[in-house]
Order: structure tokens, then C-alpha cells, then sequence
């Protein structure tokens, strides 16, 4: 069914060169995060409010859509962001990484590598990779202004004091193109040397928290560490249980009462390309 | 020999109010001056527009910075500002909570001027944190406790190590004993005066605590409703003070 009540992709015009105008001073300056108007959206903040925003202002009548939610395309998030632009926007949609053009994902990057024609749209809760150090806002645009990082790395040594190695495994701080301090949204820590000098564009929207951030193609993220304590992406030691791949992020999955446990991939459009390959 | 901080006519207003009005004075290296008065005479004032806390109405504060000489501290750019503030300066608090990070450890405390400016080996980090814990005589089991378990004068005593282990040369102190009982005050006095002494620091000591300028401070000046009343030699002014207020000053200290 089309709802032709709405305008393409949900949001007025104005609205779209709004969220652009933002999402391009984002790309100018890498990892600076950019206030913009952010509106109401027909699901609670928390939902992905700002990356359906984000998308809304990037998606073409000619673009193919991909909605992730921790890697899969079969969740709840996943199916109702995807049906909601197929309903308001009637842009195709696809579960392959490789045949989508925009990508909106909730806390992964997906295992197949990305390529210039592609957009990958985070959903952002807290873009302030400062707040739970400094809780004044004022405060830390200051310490961005000014660079002044060194609380960052007190909180990384305050891990390894407490747990004898760096315990923060996900939302794990980045410098982008050694100026910014970015929040990479709450993507494993695994999935942080993908941001790096990727090939496509990468746009984060926070909704509730009204900021945009973006990383241009082949720019260079550094994830925070210290010379002794060298940054980790881990995953759990297993292969996949179901297509058997070695160097995907897994899922841990309880499948009985007995602490019967499984390893699957995440992403599951890889895992599902590879069995079929396999088969 | 130039003065590590020279000082002209510094002045700031609050609105038709006086915070402290034309005051100059030299600052040599290895010098400590106290800055005494009553509450609201413009001590603490004074010391937030020379540390660059506050924004003064008029007049220079020139430091001489390690690579270029004798600056203008006043018109410098923020970021310069800021740098200063977190190598060359320190800043002791008069109650610990406003100069400690409560929720980080003391060893965090203490790294966190080191990190902010690039050391970025955890080791070395905490060595010098533990290096530190034990100069100010806490134990150095202690590091990874947070200063909230610490008492008030371990506190003090954290806030000074996490000030000095940049190795600054010139430190701001706002009453550093204020709030503490005499025995936590006279060996905290102790301590400063070994460090002040052992690193060469020049510092600027406010109190209202006659006490505590006559044992850290070498020069002393005396501050009435903005404005400076008397400077001297600290034996000098406390043992034959000269203005009215001095006199006064000096006067109603409590004989034991």
C-alpha cells in the first residue's frame, strides 16, 4: 500500500535542506558534531529517530534501502524503519549489503566491505563521547573548541586501573583526522578499524539529542588507546555455528536452560550469502 | 633576571562594585607571596584574573613563558591560555572537591594533567602517579581508591599532587588549610614548604590566616576593599604593620 498523503520520504522539503545543509557542514569538518533542528518522528526517541532524519534527507526516488539493527535485517527496528520508507518514500529495499545504496544501521557496520556509491546512516543515542566524564554541555563544546582531550584518556586509564585492560567494548572513543574526539555510535569495538579510510560516506544522527556528525570517504579514524595498552577490536573466540566464518562478529545465543550456548554471526545477511555459497 | 610574573595595574569591577582595583606587583622566581585580608577585600578575585579564571577590566599579567619570554597572559588566545594552565600554572583549591575529579581515582587524579598533554604510556602514567601519592604521604596502596574515601586532608593533599606532578612553576593557592583542623594544617604547611622549596615553585598564597603566610610566605601583601593597603617582607608587616588595617589585622589574632 503507498501513502501518497505524504510527502517523499515522510519530511517536508524544508526540513530535508535543513538536516542537508547540516549533514554537509558535518562532512566539511570530520567528527564535529553539528546542532540541527531535529523534528517529532512518528516513533519514540530512542528508535532511530535521527538516523530515519538522516536517511529521510539522503534517500533518491533511484536508491536502494538496507536497515540493519545489530547486524540483522529481521528485527523489529530493521522491519518497521525499512517498511516505513518503503511506505513513505516507495524506494526499493534489499537485504544485501552489496546491492544497497544507503544503509541505515543501529550498532554494527556490516561484514561486506563498502564502496563509494554507498551511504551508511548510524543511529545515535549519546553523540558526546565527553558526557559521562563532564555532564555541562557548555563544557565539553569548550573542550572541543579547544582540544583539550585529556579526560578522554582518563577515563581509558581508569579501565585498565580497575580491570587490567580497557573494558570499554563498544561506543569505544575515536579521533577522527586527529582533530575531533567522536563517539563511533554503540557499534563492538570490533567494528572500529572499519571506520577508518572507508570508501563510503558515513553519516550519524542523534535525534533526541539534535546533533549530526558525519566521516568522509577515506578519512582516517584513529581508535583512543595507550602505547602499552594497544587498542584490541575482539570478538568471541569461536567460528559462526551456522556458515562457520572465522572473522565476523558473533552473537552469543542461550538456546536451551542448560547454559547451552551458540556463536552466529551478527550480520546476517553475511552469514545467510556465505551459507548460500556454501550450499 | 626578569620576574616569572609581573603584574600592572590589574583591575576588575563588578558592575559599580570594586573586585580589586590597580594593583601591581613582581613575582621572582622561586618567590612565594601571600595575599592576606578580610572576606571580601579582593583576594580571591585578584587570584582568579591572575590564573585566568576570571576575565580582568583592565591591566597586564605578564608571565614569562618558557619559549617566548614575559607574555601578556590577559590578552592571550584561550588555547594558550589553557595550556599554561595545565603545565606552567597550578591552581590549589580551597575545598578539594572543586579541583578533584570525585568520581576518578587518585590515580587518574593525578595522571590527568599528564594525559592532557600527550603522555600516552599507561605504565609511566601510573608511576608517576604512585610517585607522586608518596611525595604528598599518601600510601600508595591507596591509588586506586576514589578521593570520596579519602579524608579532608588526604584530599588536600591529593589535590596538591595532581597541581605539581606537570612540574609547573608557578602555583595559585586559595587557601589551601582553610577548612582543615590545626594538626592536617601544620603538616600540609610542612609539605608545601619542602615542595616549594625542593622544586624551585614560585607561588601566590591567598588566606585570611595570619598563621599560615608567616611559615610559606617570603613577601607579603595586605588587601582592603580592593585595594593593596601595605606589601612588605612577611616578618616585617606582621611584626610592625604600618596601616591602620594591618595594625588591626594583625591585632585580632587570637592569642593561645
Amino acid at each position: 500500500m503507498t501513502e501518497t498523503a505524504y510527502n517523499f520520504a515522510y519530511l517536508d522539503e524544508q526540513t530535508k535542506r535543513m538536516i542537508r545543509r547540516a549533514l554537509l557542514k558535518g562532512l566539511a569538518i570530520p567528527g564535529y558534531q553539528v546542532p540541527f533542528a531535529s523534528r517529532e518522528m512518528p516513533m519514540p526517541y530512542g528508535w532511530g529517530t535521527g538516523g530515519v532524519q538522516v536517511t529521510a534527507a539522503c534517500l533518491t526516488p533511484e536508491d536502494r534501502l538496507k536497515v540493519i539493527d545489530q547486524g540483522a535485517d529481521d528485527t523489529t527496528n530493521a522491519v518497521s524503519i525499512r517498511s516505513f520508507f518503503q511506505r513513505t518514500a516507495e524506494v526499493e529495499t534489499t537485504e544485501a549489503t552489496a546491492d544497497a545504496t544507503v544503509i541505515q544501521t543501529r550498532h554494527r557496520i556490516p561484514e561486506h566491505p563498502l564502496t563509494e556509491d554507498q551511504i551508511l546512516v548510524y543511529q545515535v543515542p549519546i553523540p558526546e563521547p565527553l558526557r559521562f566524564l563532564e555532564p555541562s554541555e557548555v563544557e565539553t563544546r569548550k573542550m572541543h573548541a579547544l582540544e583539550d582531550y585529556g579526560l578522554m584518556h582518563v577515563k581509558l586509564y581508569e579501565d585498565i586501573a580497575r580491570h587490567g585492560t580497557i573494558a570499554t567494548s563498544y561506543a569505544y572513543p575515536v579521533k577522527v583526522e586527529d582533530r575531533y574526539v567522536m563517539d563511533p555510535s554503540p557499534i563492538p569495538k570490533f567494528d572500529n578499524p572499519k571506520l577508518s579510510d572507508s570508501p563510503a560516506i558515513q553519516l550519524f544522527g542523534a535525534g533526541r539529542e539534535q546533533r549530526i556528525y558525519a566521516i568522509p570517504p577515506y578519512t582516517q579514524v584513529v581508535s583512543l588507546d595507550f602505547e602499552d595498552h594497544p587498542f584490541d577490536p575482539s570478538k568471541a573466540d569461536h567460528p559462526c555455528a551456522l556458515c562457520g566464518a572465522t572473522t565476523s562478529y558473533l552473537d552469543e545465543v542461550i538456546v536451551d536452560d542448560e547454559g547451552g550456548r551458540m556463536f552466529v554471526c551478527s550480520d546476517t545477511d553475511f552469514c545467510a550469502t556465505r551459507r548460500g555459497e556454501a550450499a | 633576571m626578569t620576574p616569572l610574573l609581573s603584574v600592572r595595574s590589574l583591575t576588575k569591577r563588578y558592575g559599580a562594585r570594586i573586585g580589586c582595583a590597580d594593583v601591581s606587583f613582581d613575582l621572582w622566581p622561586g618567590e612565594v607571596l601571600g595575599i592576606v585580608g578580610e572576606s571580601g577585600s579582593g583576594k580571591s578575585t585578584l587570584l582568579n584574573c591572575l590564573a585566568g579564571h576570571q576575565a580582568p577590566d583592565a591591566g597586564q599579567v605578564l608571565f614569562d613563558t618558557r619559549a617566548e619570554g614575559p607574555r601578556d597572559t590577559v590578552t592571550m588566545s584561550e588555547p594558550e591560555r589553557r595550556m599554561l594552565g595545565r603545565t606552567d600554572w597550578a591552581f590549589v583549591h580551597q575545598h578539594a572537591r572543586d579541583g578533584l575529579r570525585m568520581g576518578v581515582s587518585a590515580g587518574g587524579n593525578v595522571g590527568e594533567r599528564l594525559m592532557s598533554v600527550g603522555a600516552r604510556h599507561y605504565g609511566d602514567i601510573r608511576a608517576a602517579a604512585a610517585d607522586w601519592l608518596g611525595r604528598v604521604e599518601i600510601d600508595t596502596g591507596r591509588i586506586d581508591d576514589r578521593p570520596t574515601q579519602f579524608s579532608g586532608g588526604m584530599q588536600q593533599r591529593l589535590q596538591i599532587a595532581r597541581n605539581l606532578v606537570s612540574g609547573p612553576r608557578l602555583v595559585f593557592m586559595d587557601e589551601p588549610t582553610g577548612g582543615l583542623d590545626v594538626s592536617v594544617q601544620a603538616r600540609l604547611l610542612d609539605l608545601l614548604r619542602g615542595l616549594v622549596r625542593d622544586m624551585g615553585l614560585s607561588a601566590i598564597v591567598v588566606t585570611h590566616d595570619l598563621a599560615v603566610v608567616r611559615l610559606l610566605a617570603h613577601r607579603l601583601m595586605v588587601m582592603k576593599d580592593g585595594h593593596v593597603v601595605e606589601t612588605g617582607l612577611t616578618d616585617q608587616v606582621l611584626d610592625d604593620p604600618q596601616h591602620a588595617y594591618t595594625q588591626l589585622l594583625v591585632s585580632s589574632v587570637l592569642q593561645v
